[in-house]
């Protein structure tokens, strides 16, 4: 079942973010893991290189280091800005999380209300030129809006990152339409954020042309997570050859895949009398 | 009265950030820590010589999963 990696960089070229090439077209959220060893074992079963983290208030009582795990797994951090609703509460998040990894990469979420945690257009948009300004590589966590990434990509980030429905309610792509809109006019990488639910939701974004998928609640809680894993990675590769290998168009009709020529005739009229 | 991580911090006035962080058994080694007062963030370097204003709200942060 493993896909054979010599195979894949016929089809595929180094995926880049703001200059760092990243091997695993795969982010893993690390939030949702009941327990930090079977996160250690999903970031295997990914093989992502870069995961995300939140910053929360210390707790006294908090046992096992999440940064002490992610360093033995030896993946690259990407701080998020998870739980803010103001420009304001975003750029002091990502300001802190820059004291706090020593990295200037930060996943930008400002979201708009509890419900949806959808994203805040106008505050999003006013928070990523800021961090942009500070020498940040914004990746923001977007609507599936062509005209917002757009803006986005304009302020300087280094990434946009539609969703494809709300954050964990795995409902997979809403508007493949507008997905591919952003795809076509981006001049930065693509990274499906939200929505995943199961692996044909991350082979359906890739292709689509998405560069990456970001996914969290699809592999954390999954009834097998470390399952999931696999098969969403193995269903992210597979989503890029195809988008490599171009499939054949949509047809309203049938056609057949065997010739009709030299077809046997089995009756019809009869041969004429001798 | 200071105010750590949204609790009332008594008799604290006049500690530094790196006195609040010790109460919270944090070692002013420790990695994947950031702390902002009133709002701005205190870089690590200065943990041990800023002292925490009289009223000021203190929140220590690290790394938790998340999204």
């Amino acid at each position: 079942m493993a896909i054979d990696d010599e195979r894949i960089p016929l089809t595929d070229t180094p995926f880049e973010i703001a200059g760092r090439t990243l091997r695993s077209r795969l982010i893993l959220g690390t939030g949702g893991f009941p327990r930090l060893d079977t996160l250690a074992e999903a970031i295997r079963a990914t093989r992502a290189e870069l995961v995300t983290v939140a910053l929360r208030r210390i707790d006294a009582g908090a046992r096992g280091s999440l940064v002490d795990v992610l360093d033995d797994c030896g993946v690259e951090l990407l701080p998020n800005t998870a739980g803010c609703y103001t420009a304001r509460d975003a750029v002091l998040t990502a300001r802190l999380a820059r004291e706090a990894f020593g990295t200037e990469w930060v996943k930008l979420e400002v979201i708009g209300d509890e419900r949806t945690l959808l994203p805040d257009a106008p505050e999003l948009l006013v928070a990523a030129e800021q961090l942009v300004d500070e020498g940040f590589t914004v990746l923001p966590y977007t609507n599936d809006d062509p005209i917002l990434a757009r803006r986005l990509e304009d302020v300087g980030c280094a990434a946009v990152m539609p969703l494809g429905s709300p954050i964990g309610s795995g409902m997979g792509i809403r508007n493949p339409y507008n997905l591919t809109l952003i795809v076509q006019a981006a001049g930065v990488p693509v990274i499906l954020d939200a929505g995943v639910g199961t692996a044909s939701d991350a082979a359906l974004a890739m292709e689509l042309g998405c560069d990456g998928v970001l996914c969290a609640s699809a592999i954390s809680r999954a009834r097998d997570p470390i399952a999931m894993a696999h098969a969403i990675r193995a269903a992210v590769e597979a989503g890029r050859l195809a988008r490599g290998a171009g499939r054949i168009p949509r047809r309203l009709h049938a056609e057949a895949s065997t010739t009709g020529e030299g077809l046997a005739e089995f009756s019809g009229p009869e041969p004429p009398p001798a | 009265m200071i105010w750590l991580n949204g609790h009332p911090a008594e008799g604290r006035d006049g500690a530094t950030v790196a006195d609040l962080l010790a109460d919270l058994g944090i070692e002013p080694t420790a990695r994947g820590v950031a702390v902002a007062v009133d709002g701005e963030v205190v870089p690590r370097a200065e943990w041990p010589r800023h002292p925490v204003p009289e009223g000021a709200r203190v929140e220590a942060l690290t790394a938790m999963q998340g999204g």
